[in-house]
């Protein structure tokens, strides 16, 4: 995996919910430990955008999406399980 | 307060004192919920896979969008809109038209490459929904298929959780909403059991829809399991998923049964029918004939067809054993013309053996294509069609729905109904029990008799008319069909031959007397004719006897005058003598 790639997350949330909460963290705590200085995060909160998750399609809170690098990918959940996340990510195979 | 709440449940008259309600366009369902589903609250439509949940729910969106002007939302989350949009053209909704402001689609079927990690909520489609709600001004939403979207969550727990941060939503947002959910097969009739179980324990209204089949043949049913604060008919009503959505039969709709009586009769087609019935079927009547198999049933509907065409009323034929040619064909050979009603289109034949289906699916064709065809007579050949395999426990209801709905229409319906010859109960009843519905209900049967068989026609029963009670024998012949009298001989009925034979052993009898009494009154003639002649020459030789007699008289005289004159010249003569009266004289 080039280490050159760098990430484009936009995650959308639901106010200041406990799952949304949980999702923001779990993401904050993937991207500075794994990708420092090549990641960029958005947050949206669909309650205040709601447009915006529809043009998006989601429905579920949080999801994150994963924009950049392609394809764009989606996470549904507190991205709890950080496995899952890393394997998404590609970034699976590198030991933790 | 818990009282009182009661007592307003109990009350079943006053439906204004009932919340308000969504109609759905579902005719039959209106009527069993008196109205629709509940107003600016929650129902929840369970029912197996094909069950017809996501029909229901569009046509409920479709109907609000376009009569009631109550924009609807849709949340997909099964199948993507574009396709529900393709799938629903055939009922012609021109769902497209809709779509610009008064019907929004929100596709949320989880797409194939949704990742999962860790619990999520619905609070993002919820806050989607509500601004799109608020920028159309919805007043109805349906999601569909909740079951695919709890299934993504973990634990009973969060399931639970998001269903009522859902019906939450729904009573704060004022929509009414329907709610659709999967229920396994073994559990349609008890919702419990599901993992949304406790949903219907939630809403305001919970419908089944279950979809069985027996012997084959598909079944519907739809039943109301809750309403609150409502009635409703709490039997399953059988349902089809028909040209135009959905359509629930209702058993009985009060107020428009018996709506029309009318005393005008039609012919049924054979004048001496007509007069046993004492002019007629009424109009508006429906008319069972029953017989075992080739007892004439179809010429003697036939019949009624034609003089029904003939009177130029539009008739639709039924045939489900034969096909329409074949019937004509074969009605011809008895001087029924069908043919040119058909070609002028007074008169339209419907073979429908090919359509199989339920009871339920046959009832809404034939209501369909009659109303199609304006039809004012209608004959259904047979109508034991309606229960044959599959179908025994919904074609009573079918066979009764159909009478109810052609008395409402005032259309004369003429149906036949075969009898198993083997069964050999005759007076027993139809296998549909539709004679105890039928107005008038003609009986043909065979007898069996010196080595032929013979049609017999007899009145069971006719409502309001006067009706004869004798049986009749049936003739059908190249110029017609008629009824003749028959001979009852010594306590038997005679028929056919038989009949024939009585007739002209009659005849024969009659001629026999007739003759013989001729020659009788020629030997009497002649008997007088001598008396005659003997009285006239007895008078005869009576006048000659009196001629003599008188003769004789004359002799007589004369001759005792010649006597006594002789004396007095005698003495004359002698002198001696005078005579004795004049001396008497001198004296």
């Amino acid at each position: 995996m080039n280490r050159r790639v760098s990430f484009k997350f936009r995650l959308y949330v639901a106010g200041d919910t406990e799952n949304s909460a949980q999702a923001l963290a779990n993401l904050t705590k993937i991207c500075s430990t794994r990708l420092t200085d090549r990641h960029e995060i958005e947050i949206v909160d669909v309650f205040e955008e709601p447009k915006r998750a529809m043009a998006d399609g989601v429905f579920m809170t949080p999801t994150l999406l994963i924009l950049a690098p392609s394809p764009m990918r989606r996470i549904v959940g507190t991205l709890g399980q950080t496995k899952t996340v890393l394997q998404t990510l590609g970034l699976g195979t590198i030991a933790a | 307060m818990r009282l009182s709440e009661n007592s307003t449940k109990s009350v079943r008259s006053s439906p204004d004192r009932f919340p308000a309600k969504a109609k759905t366009g579902i005719l039959g369902f209106d009527e069993i919920t008196g109205g629709g589903l509940p107003h600016g609250r929650t129902t929840l439509l369970a029912g197996g896979p094909g069950s017809g949940k996501t029909i229901f729910g569009l046509q409920f969106l479709v109907y609000g969008a376009r009569t009631c002007k109550e924009p609807g939302i849709f949340v997909a989350f099964e199948e993507a809109p574009e396709r529900i949009v393709t799938n629903f053209e055939t009922f012609g909704w021109k769902l497209a038209d809709l779509l610009k402001e008064k019907l929004f689609f929100l596709d949320a079927h989880p797409t194939p490459d949704l990742i999962q990690s860790g619990t999520f909520d619905l609070s993002g489609m919820l806050a989607v929904l509500g601004a799109k709600a608020k920028e159309m001004g919805a007043r109805r939403i349906v999601f569909d298929a909740m079951d695919i979207l709890l299934a993504l969550l973990p634990d009973a727990a969060t399931k639970r959780r998001e269903i009522y941060r859902l019906h939450e939503w729904l009573l704060a947002s004022g929509l009414t909403g329907l709610i659709t959910a999967k229920a396994a097969r073994e559990e349609e009739g008890s919702l419990g059991q599901q993992s949304f179980g406790f949903m219907q324990f939630m809403v305001d209204c919970a419908v089944v829809l279950n979809h069985r089949v027996e012997m084959g043949v598909s079944q519907r049913n739809l039943r109301v399991q809750k309403y609150r604060g409502s009635n409703f008919d709490e039997n399953e009503s059988p349902f089809v998923i028909g040209k135009s959505g959905f359509d629930v039969a209702v058993s009985r709709i009060l107020g428009r049964v018996d709506a029309k009586v009318t005393n005008e009769r039609v012919t049924s087609g054979v004048k001496r029918l007509d007069t046993m019935l004492g002019g007629g079927y009424y109009r508006g009547a429906s008319v069972l004939i029953t017989g075992f198999p080739g007892t004439a049933k179809t010429t003697l509907s036939g019949a009624f067809a034609e003089a029904a065409c003939r009177r130029g009323e539009r008739t639709m034929f039924i045939g489900f054993d034969s096909d329409g040619t074949e019937v004509i064909r074969n009605l011809t050979s008895v001087g029924i013309r069908l043919a040119p009603y058909v070609k002028n289109g007074t008169l339209r034949m419907i073979s429908a053996r090919t359509i199989t289906g339920s009871a339920e699916t046959l009832l809404v064709r034939i209501k369909s294509l009659a109303k199609e065809h304006k039809a004012r007579c209608l004959v259904i050949d047979p109508v034991s069609t309606l229960s044959k395999a599959g179908n025994e426990l919904t074609a009573h209801g079918v066979a009764e729905r159909l009478i109810d709905w052609c008395k409402s229409d005032l259309i004369t319906l003429v149906c036949t109904s075969l009898l198993d010859e083997m069964a050999g109960k005759v007076d027993a009843g139809t296998p549909l029990q539709v004679s105890t519905l039928a107005d008038t209900w003609i009986h043909l049967n065979y007898l069996v008799q010196a080595g032929e068989r013979n049609r017999g026609l007899s009145i069971i029963k006719s409502r309001g008319t006067e009706h004869s009670n004798q049986v009749r024998e049936l003739i059908l012949s190249d110029a017609g069909v008629t009824l003749a009298d028959i001979y009852t001989a010594g306590g038997e009925v005679l028929m056919g031959t038989l009949r024939w034979e009585r007739e002209s052993a009659e005849r024969v009898a009659g001629e026999v007397a007739d003759v013989a009494g001729k020659l009788k009154r020629v030997s009497l003639d002649a008997e007088e004719a001598v008396l005659q002649v003997r009285a006239k020459s007895l008078q005869t030789e009576l006048v000659a006897k009196k001629v003599e007699k008188t003769l004789l008289e004359r002799t007589t005289q004369s001759h005792a005058q010649e006597l006594s004159r002789g004396y007095s010249r005698m003495r004359e003569l002698r002198g001696a003598d005078a005579p004795t009266p004049r001396r008497k004289k001198a004296v």
